[in-house]
């Protein structure tokens, strides 16, 4: 026990903002990378364990949907601009693969993957000139602004289609050499890759100067740009980052579901369930949008195979638990939770020994000490 | 051809006045309690349908029947206020804009279920009446006749009753003198000894109750059905942003310019392109005064 306590002081002096935290802290560092990697085998081995094309089906839309929305949580959550148009960027991404495809003929199988990041940087392209008018303002009005942004998006699509198909709707190629349930594991395996770029960037936006700049502009926008942060090409570029991932999800998803219509790929469903999602896990932090997204998303997927007969209930049981969360949970699951387990911690260590270093400022898991006073995740 | 524009143009302003209607109460409702209802759309629709059942089942004059659809949508707004509205505690307006959508979802749930998706239309006999018009002469031009529904009138003349008694009660009445003061500065009027959450929900009741009258003449003159709420959420909303939010007389010229210039692109070039180009015009305005035409620039809020 006192042999481990050394060893434990030694190992946490070699930690950064560290000084002497106690055994708890390394085997909570060292803990949370096993978790990570031990989820990330779960979700490598899962289609091989439930093979079966419905399973695999709902597990691929909870990846796609929490890559969207990590994307989403890169720039709403980090910035405290909440979006409500980012479905704009879904269908956009859908549309531009969808388009790519037919244009240049490309064939079915893996080759359409190689153009999601086509797809994903048509919808940045695009998210460059509305995030510059919509930036422009803040608050309230920018919400209103990213919602009306969205339904010129869905009019356009529905006007072009409609000028340039006969059908009004845009068909990607079928991979028919993908038989039975092996037909999901290719876009199962896309989505997984897409959502681990996504948490990648996501994690190193949080952890990177850049992103310290976007959480200072959610905290005080006025300030930030007081000390320093160049707040317009920060908000932008972090608009635009997201753009980009929600617009690889909605890529990958026109093809998985192979013909898209206008008011199914600009969908303003969407749109609410990005931010439902976010704010079911916890607005701005990067474990929660992921866990909102597979959460909400795979009992949705459920719900909708189990009431087929009508989209009434569904959206009735949609808009409870959606008040529910905003009303009950409105600062999210991994917040809330990560607050218990902190003061857990603390009044356990106060209880425990007097002379183990107590800890004041005890980080949670996403690395903000918890005795500083901030600012909740929206910006107003 | 400009027989034609002007026709258009008499038809804009006639539904931009209904358009009003519903638009006035989404701005009023925000310059009050600084919430936005994006769930007025559904109410909207929710107020047609009621028409359409009391029409329907109980043979009730469409316009009488507005005097037990108000009322009931009154209601109903003080009952959302009280349990969805009220319970918000921090960031009152981004969380009442996704609280609202919540609403609006189980509204179209709800309107799913008991009416299917099928779109319906309201029936009277204004509906399908029409008068002439026309057949004189602006500025040494001659403009042919030709028919206009009773219902784009009549609809036009309930808006003008209702937004000339809504402007009697704000600028009036002692409840609109609490409202304006509530709209300027809501602490200080709440040091006056005005109650501030009274006058809200009642406020928000009236901007629901305003959205069951633009709903049963939307009714009257579209098909709808649930769906059709996203449809008019998006408007109502880009008619509010390019009026100046909390701007009730913003929201007035820009239902009224809305109307006018959809109208007007539908015959000068085609209906699918209608809603873009007062779309555009909206990205034109923003990108030049990002607050609206006549609203108010946003101070650092502390």
């Amino acid at each position: 026990m006192r042999m481990f306590k050394e060893t434990s002081l030694i190992f946490s002096r070699q930690l950064d903002r560290v000084e002497t935290l106690g055994r708890y802290t390394i085997v909570r560092r060292y803990g949370k990378m096993v978790g990570l990697l031990a989820l990330l085998a779960i979700a490598i081995v899962f289609p091989l364990v439930f093979s079966n094309s419905e399973e695999t089906g709902i597990a691929l839309f909870a990846l796609i949907f929490a890559a969207a929305v990590t994307g989403w949580n890169i720039f709403s959550g980090y910035t405290g601009y909440i979006s409500l148009g980012h479905a704009a960027y879904f269908g956009t991404g859908a549309y531009a693969l969808a388009i790519i495809c037919q244009v240049w003929n490309v064939p079915a199988g893996y080759t359409p993957f190689l153009f999601v990041p086509v797809a994903g940087l048509v919808a940045a392209v695009l998210a460059v000139p509305v995030g510059w008018i919509a930036l422009r303002v803040r608050r309230h009005t920018f919400v209103v602004i990213t919602i009306a942004i969205f339904f010129i998006f869905q009019l356009l699509a529905i006007n072009l289609t409609e000028q340039y198909t006969t059908t009004g709707s845009l068909n990607l190629p079928i991979p028919v050499d993908w038989t039975g349930d092996f037909y999901n594991i290719p876009f199962y395996y896309a989505s997984l890759i897409l959502l681990l770029v996504a948490i990648a960037i996501s994690w190193w936006v949080r952890n990177s100067k850049y992103g310290l700049g976007l959480l200072a502009i959610r905290d005080d926008e006025d300030r930030a740009l007081g000390l320093g942060v160049k707040t317009v090409p920060s908000k932008l570029a972090a608009f635009v980052i997201s753009a980009f991932i929600v617009g690889m999800a909605g890529a990958i998803w026109a093809y998985y579901v192979f013909v898209i219509y206008p008011p199914t790929a600009f969908d303003a469903t969407f749109d609410v369930a990005f931010v439902l999602m976010a704010f079911l896990g916890g607005v701005g932090t990067i474990s929660g949008p992921i866990l909102g997204a597979l959460l909400l998303e795979s009992t949705q997927q459920y719900f909708t195979s189990v009431l087929t007969q009508n989209g009434g209930y569904y959206l009735i049981a949609y808009g409870a638990l959606f008040l529910a969360v905003i009303l009950l949970l409105p600062r999210g699951i991994i917040p809330t939770l990560s607050e218990r387990w902190a003061r857990y911690q603390v009044s356990r260590h106060q209880s425990l020994q007097e002379h183990d270093a107590i800890v004041t400022a005890l980080p949670t898991p996403d690395g903000v000490a918890e005795n500083v006073e901030r600012k909740e995740g929206i910006n107003l | 051809m400009l027989g034609l524009i002007v026709e258009a143009i008499i038809l804009g302003i006639l539904t931009g006045g209904v358009y009003a209607l519903m638009a006035s109460g989404l701005t009023l409702v925000f310059g009050v309690m600084n919430i936005i209802n994006v769930g007025q759309g559904a109410l909207v629709i929710l107020g047609a349908y009621l028409s359409y059942f009391l029409e329907q089942q109980l043979h009730i004059d469409l316009f009488l029947g507005l005097l037990l659809t108000m009322p009931f949508m009154f209601g109903l707004g003080l009952l959302i206020e009280f349990f969805f509205i009220r319970p918000i505690k921090r960031d009152r307006t981004m969380f009442s804009i996704l609280v609202t959508f919540g609403v609006a979802l189980i509204i179209e749930g709800i309107l799913n279920i008991i009416f299917s998706a099928n779109p319906v239309q309201l029936s009277a006999w204004y509906i399908t009446g029409s008068f002439p018009v026309g057949g004189f002469n602006i500025f040494d031009f001659h403009v042919g006749s030709f028919y206009l529904g009773y219902i784009y009138v009549f609809g036009f003349l309930l808006a003008v009753v209702l937004l000339g008694g809504l402007y009697l009660l704000v600028y009036r009445t002692k409840f609109g003198f609490a409202l304006r003061a509530s709209m300027q500065n809501r602490t200080a009027a709440e040091l006056i000894g005005i109650d501030v959450e009274r006058v809200s929900t009642i406020t928000f009741g009236i901007g629901i109750a305003l959205a069951a009258a633009g709903g049963m003449a939307y009714g009257a003159t579209n098909l709808f059905n649930a769906g059709s709420a996203y449809d008019l959420i998006s408007r109502l909303l880009a008619i509010i942003i390019f009026g100046g939010m909390g701007s009730l007389s913003g929201a007035l010229i820009a239902s009224l310019g809305m109307l006018v210039i959809e109208d007007v692109t539908t015959v000068v070039w085609s209906p699918s392109w209608a809603t873009t180009v007062f779309f555009i015009l909206l990205v034109v305005i923003l990108l030049l005064r990002p607050q609206g035409l006549l609203g108010k620039v946003e101070v650092r809020k502390q």
